[in-house]
């Protein structure tokens, strides 16, 4: 939702969930959460040149202020306990981003007796981002993506949905 | 003076007699077989000899012969001084594989120990500490064993993943 000459000077009008949305898209703090490879090109998409401070992302070092969780990196069994733990300990509304092909179905170590098959084993993942590892700009590719989701969400009018479905 | 296998070789029978084997293999490959209950003694004189000298432990390792019916460790030593290099290779019984600990000699064969305790169950006595190093501490076996069958799930994680390519 671009703002830019659409509205007069002194006035917006927006619908509360919009507004409420477009809030809460433009400061989405990630978790850091660094399992290998991936976590490189996840450091330097947090680096001047993919810049993800422009979306008001900044990079958290604890679960309990963090919107969003990238896991990026392989994750081993041990780990994934672990993983779950952290999630949890998330405030809602909160999302995951599984990067890389590790974390999206184990990858080149899917056959290994020590690494979890993919992160959506453990917790729900919201935007899956392909790569080995995923370049900077896939990375951002896929928090855009996660942008549009949290605009697209309805909190305050929702329609009446089974039990138990996220809108 | 820099030492082959076989310089080496007849220092330890002179102190140890048959309880050190033959070298076999060449240059760097070439390796003595020590019995299990000498290890340690075997591995002081080594690196206390002025002549032998051996201050670092390049590495340590383990392997599964099923079918000999042993795990045998694997000691590659180096020595600083003299520029010289020397394997030793102990057979331990795989149904109940024990090995004194060499970590009093070199402190960096603590986790080493620990390392292939962790993969292939050798039990180290004598070692200050040990615990798996790198499964978690309710996994169940060793998996570097030839036999290990992975479990089917982990903590309610299923270690197998459906390939989406399958018809």
């Amino acid at each position: 939702m671009s703002l830019i000459n659409t509205a007069p000077e002194m006035a917006i009008t927006a619908k509360v969930d919009d507004l409420l949305n477009w809030t809460r898209k433009s400061s989405v703090w990630y978790m850091m959460f660094g399992l290998a490879c991936c976590a490189i090109e996840m450091m330097q998409t947090g680096g001047p040149r993919a810049d993800l401070e422009r979306f008001g992302m900044a990079p958290r070092a604890t679960p309990r202020v963090s919107d969003v969780i990238i896991v990026s990196g392989t994750l081993t069994l041990k780990m994934a306990l672990r993983t779950k733990l952290l999630y949890d300990q998330m405030p809602e509304p909160k999302y995951a981003v599984s990067m890389g092909s590790c974390a999206n179905c184990g990858g080149l170590f899917q056959l290994a007796y020590s690494v979890c098959d993919g992160v959506d084993k453990v917790i729900p993942v919201d935007v899956y981002v392909p790569g080995c590892p995923p370049r900077p700009e896939a990375l951002t590719e896929g928090l855009v993506k996660l942008q549009e989701k949290i605009q697209n969400e309805r909190w305050l009018v929702r329609k009446s949905e089974p039990v138990g479905t996220r809108v | 003076m820099p030492l082959d296998a076989a310089g080496v070789h007849a220092r330890l029978t002179a102190r140890f007699g048959d309880a050190v084997g033959a070298p076999a293999g060449t240059g760097r490959d070439a390796a003595l077989t020590v019995v299990p209950e000498r290890i340690a003694e075997v591995c002081t004189l080594l690196r206390d000899d002025p002549d032998l000298a051996f201050d670092c432990l390049s590495n340590l390792s383990g392997v599964d012969y099923p079918k000999a019916g042993h795990i045998q460790v694997v000691y590659h030593l180096f020595s600083y001084r003299h520029r010289h290099w020397i394997v030793l290779k102990v057979n331990a019984n795989r149904d109940d594989p024990v090995v004194p600990t060499v970590s009093t000699v070199w402190s960096h064969a603590n986790w080493e120990e620990r390392e292939v305790f962790d993969l292939l169950g050798v039990r180290f006595t004598g070692h200050p500490d040990l615990r798996r190093l790198l499964m978690p501490e309710d996994w169940p076996g060793h998996p570097l064993r030839k036999d290990f069958v992975e479990p089917e799930e982990y903590h309610g994680i299923a270690t197998s993943r459906e390939s989406l390519l399958k018809a």
